[in-house]
């Protein structure tokens, strides 16, 4: 197994002026690992991914798989298996035909063939299905027959391009799990490309945010979710609430900010974070690690609910607390409560971090 | 925002450390690589569209211009100056062609939507017979065509003849003579790109549109007023043009009802009158104005904008519930199978007529085989035949191998001219046959780089090279509309399963493609062996191929002969329609080409 790593890399489309559908993209993706690219649509995750795959060449940067620079290697020369968006299986050929087109051009033949194309189809639940026609299997099979065609080769890295994103809601969840298991056991380098969050939180080892061709933040699903590095990421991974603060104090690693309540917290932030004191930080806290109280307790912030939305699992409230609008989720909701209620907001400053924009 | 990027601390890095040089082997292989890697390179495209470029220049643009040198010769401009002066036949003719382009228009476009809004939002007896023939009058190559409608309509026609019989009257009933019978064969021939334009707009349109009116409180009138006739509207202005550029074009009806004063006849006088540079004048304006119609389609086609989103649900039709109204269809229906039927059926019935026995009787009186066994039998009679399949054959070979490339170029490849490309294509499409013909004539009558230095005119040669220049642009329609229905990720995926691309091409794209190219195909084949147009001004005696026989049989009142031969063509079409009709996608190929006629 190897690595990719992608230095400074950029596309720019011809005809698309000054813009560039990816800028200046740095990555450093583990051998093994299973990476993810995350944003939404028109973000350059695609874009990204089909550089890696060859299928377009960077305007500057460089590629490496490993230590091998590959960045204008045509795409059959890198020994990458990719699966389609929408499959691309070869309609005029069988499911074991559509699986035996890489080991073909590879030369493998006869049982060799055949037995790797069998241990494929096994290997995604297929075992049998080899003689089918495309077109006699459902969005589900295909899928797993076009992850078996990439998987057969041994590529040297997997590339998924949202291969989940024509299934409903079930099967994509009993398939990721599935792709995720598959991955693991052969060890597999694997660069996979979604816009659901959700999928990219559940899969990945390491995410790459991305957001107008550029990477937000690079870590895992923890270090995103809990210390955001922008507004963009703490908005998009998840709901979030991000405060304009006055900032009464700052160090390296923590700036000290007052609330609407005239109480202080002191917030986690990440190195150059660039704040001093009076200058205004951005604050990121969750939904659901605002606690709920009675309006008139200390250190807590009143307010008044504008909205309350029973979801079932939780309770979403959203709260205006002098002119700005909290969302609130919670698992239990004080009885009797509703719209137009005041109620106190406890943010506990372990939950609060320090963003930009 | 730059300190945004990273916060995850940096993960220890694997693989070795990157080695300095590629290995010198490596290197070597580098141009082989892209040659056979491909598409993605820079410079790759280039190599493909190469001889693209070459073949499309050499055999369609260059001749055109050679044509345009050609007009000057030794008059200068004062070939052109005639069109001017007011008395001059070159003037007249411009106008009239004009004007029967003109009135085909406006004929085709009420038979045309008529016969769509009939077809697709009633119901009655009969429907769907018509709707299974309705193309057959349009489907027969131009010259055979041309015939039967002669035989059927003209002063001499088996209608006029009829009419008389049965009323008794002294001369025939509305015989349909000059400019008349002309507009008979167009109105017959062409309507149908007023009818599949028509019937595509109604079945593409939402009916929930038209109820949505219905239901804002309009009225049926209204809704046609302020909804489908808007809808509509694309679609009828390109097949307005459409018509309009083939009516310019025809050749046949004006020669077959003595019109003598058009473009297209103008051109074949003055060429068998020895006049080239006049011939070439009228070839260069007849050329000028249907580029510039064609430049005005695609200007047109590129901004329509009306496509309606739902799918599968085909507007209402409406039950004809009146009684009296049922019979009227009822008869309607017979009556337009009839005439639909009728020009096919004359050439069957005249096939098996006597040479010469047919004189002022409404239908022949004599019947044999023998026509047919002459055809096949008599070396000389039988020559034709070989001709026009063989060089069709070539042409078709020829129209395969470019039509492809160049349908995957235009749609596949990025490169600087690609939209030139595109146009020089659809440059042959809108040149019509006659003037097609002159423009080989004056590029290839001395030799040139594109011939090897070789006169082409008077050889085997010159006609499958027209045939080629006139019907590649169906195989590239066909082959661009297959290519438009593939997922370029098929591709991608081949390649990425480490396919080269002529490897990517040839198991997966061409052979997904290869029903829209065979059905192409097979119209270009068929196209080629009813071909009449061009060859009628370069064939030479030991050439001459189907039609020009049937032409020459015609003079020679060998009508029994001429329909024969015209038999062979139209069976011929007919078992290529079934075929493509079978060929999966193939459907899609051939109604892409059926805007194609003469």
């Amino acid at each position: 197994m190897i690595g990719v790593t992608l230095e400074s890399v950029s596309k720019r489309f011809a005809g698309a002026g000054d813009t560039a559908a990816v800028d200046d993209v740095d990555i450093s993706i583990d051998a093994g690992e299973f990476f993810t690219l995350l944003g939404p649509s028109g973000c350059g995750k695609t874009t990204t991914l089909r550089m890696i795959a060859g299928f377009y060449f960077p305007t500057s940067g460089r590629i490496r798989f490993g230590g091998e620079d590959v960045t204008r290697k045509p795409p059959n020369k890198r020994d990458t298996g990719m699966v389609f968006q929408n499959y691309a299986l070869f309609p005029h050929l069988s499911v074991a035909q559509n699986v035996g087109y890489g080991l073909k051009i590879r030369k493998v033949r006869g049982a060799d063939a055949r037995s790797r194309i069998a241990e494929a189809l096994d290997q995604v639940h297929l075992a049998g299905y080899g003689d089918r026609r495309i077109d006699q299997l459902s969005g589900g099979q295909q899928q797993r027959v076009a992850l078996a065609r990439a998987l057969v080769i041994r590529p040297r890295t997997l590339l998924l391009d949202e291969p989940l994103s024509n299934l409903d809601a079930k099967l994509r969840e009993e398939t990721r799990t599935e792709i995720r298991r598959i991955q693991r056991d052969a060890g597999l380098t694997s660069i996979y490309v979604t816009h659901d969050q959700a999928e990219a939180m559940a899969m990945s080892d390491r995410i790459a945010v991305m957001e107008s061709g550029r990477v937000r933040q690079i870590g895992t699903p923890q270090e995103i979710y809990h210390r955001p590095a922008t507004t963009f990421v703490a908005r998009f991974i998840g709901r979030s609430n991000v405060l304009s603060l006055p900032v009464l104090a700052a160090d390296a690693i923590s700036v000290e900010v007052r609330l609407a309540d005239d109480t202080s917290r002191t917030v986690a932030a990440p190195r150059e974070h660039g704040l001093t004191e009076s200058a205004t930080a951005l604050i990121s806290i969750r939904p659901e690690h605002i606690g709920l109280c009675g309006p008139d307790e200390p250190e807590a912030l009143a307010g008044r609910i504008t909205d309350l939305e029973f979801t079932g699992m939780a309770t979403n409230l959203t709260v205006d607390v002098s002119g700005q609008e909290l969302m609130v989720a919670t698992v239990e909701v004080p009885d009797g409560l509703a719209v137009g209620d005041r109620i106190g907001l406890r943010l506990p400053a372990a939950r609060m971090w320090v963003v930009h924009p | 925002m730059t300190a945004a990027t990273t916060t995850a601390p940096e993960p220890p890095r694997t693989g070795s450390p990157r080695s300095g040089d590629p290995a010198p082997g490596r290197r070597r292989s580098r141009f082989t690589d892209r040659l056979l890697g491909g598409a993605g390179g820079g410079w790759f495209p280039y190599l493909l569209v190469l001889p693209l470029v070459v073949v499309l220049w050499g055999y369609v643009v260059q001749p055109m211009l050679a044509t345009f040198a050609q007009s000057g010769d030794g008059d200068g401009i004062a070939n052109y100056t005639s069109f001017l002066s007011s008395a001059g036949v070159a003037r007249s003719s411009l106008l009239t062609s004009l004007g029967i382009s003109a009135a085909s228009v406006l004929l085709c476009g009420i038979v045309g939507v008529a016969m769509a809004f009939l077809l697709k939002r009633f119901a009655f007896p009969g429907r769907r017979l018509i709707e299974a023939i309705i193309l057959v009058p349009a489907a027969l190559p131009p010259l055979i065509g041309a015939i039967s409608f002669q035989l059927l309509y003209s002063e001499t026609g088996i209608l006029p003849r009829g009419l008389q019989q049965l009323f008794g009257t002294e001369s025939p009933v509305l015989p349909f003579d000059g400019i008349a019978g002309v507009l008979v064969v167009h109105t017959f021939t062409m309507y149908p790109f007023f009818y599949l334009a028509a019937s595509a707009a109604l079945a593409g349109m939402d009916p929930s549109v038209e109820e949505a009116a219905y239901n804002l409180g309009a009225g049926r009138v209204r809704v046609w007023r302020t909804v489908l006739l808007p809808m509509l509207t694309p679609a009828l202005v390109s097949a307005s043009l459409l018509v309009f550029m083939t009516s310019l074009a025809s050749y046949t009806a004006p020669l077959l009802f003595g019109v003598d004063r058009t473009m297209t006849m103008q051109i074949y006088i003055n060429r068998t009158n020895g006049d080239l540079p006049m011939a070439s004048t009228y070839a260069s304006v007849l050329g000028v104005v249907s580029v510039l119609f064609l430049l005005g389609m695609r200007w047109y086609e590129g901004r329509r904008s009306y496509r309606s989103q739902s799918k599968g649900v085909s507007a209402h039709r409406r039950e004809i519930s009146n009684p009296v109204g049922r019979w009227l269809a009822l008869v309607g229906s017979l009556l337009a199978t009839v005439v639909l039927l009728a020009p096919v059926a004359t050439i069957a019935v005249v096939a098996f007529s006597v040479d010469g026995s047919w004189t002022t009787e409404v239908l022949p009186t004599e019947y044999t085989m023998e026509n047919f066994v002459a055809i096949f039998a008599e070396p000389q009679a039988f020559q034709p035949i070989v001709n026009s399949l063989q060089m069709s054959l070539l042409a078709t070979v020829g129209c395969v191998v470019f039509g492809v490339l160049i349908a995957y170029a235009v749609r596949r490849l990025t490169f600087v001219g690609r939209g030139l490309l595109d146009v020089a294509v659809m440059l042959a499409w809108a040149l019509p046959g006659t003037v097609v013909a002159i423009n080989l004539i004056a590029a290839f009558s001395t030799g040139n780089a594109f011939s090897l230095g070789q006169v082409l005119i008077g050889t085997f040669w010159i006609m499958p090279l027209a045939y080629f220049v006139r019907f590649l642009p169906l195989v590239f329609r066909s082959s661009s509309a297959a290519l438009a229905q593939l997922d370029p990720s098929l591709e991608e995926a081949a390649r990425n399963l480490g396919a080269s691309w002529w490897r990517a091409f040839g198991t997966v794209t061409l052979r997904l493609m290869l029903p829209g190219v065979l059905a192409g195909a097979l119209l270009a084949f068929v196209h080629g062996v009813g071909e009449f147009v061009a060859s009628v001004l370069i064939y030479t005696s030991s050439t001459a191929p189907i039609s020009v026989a049937i032409n020459n049989r015609m003079y020679s009142f060998e009508i029994g002969t001429a329909a024969a031969y015209g038999m062979l063509q139209v069976a011929l079409i007919f078992v290529v329609m079934v075929v493509s009709g079978r060929l999966q996608g193939g459907g899609r190929a051939v109604r892409e080409a059926t805007r194609w006629t003469n």
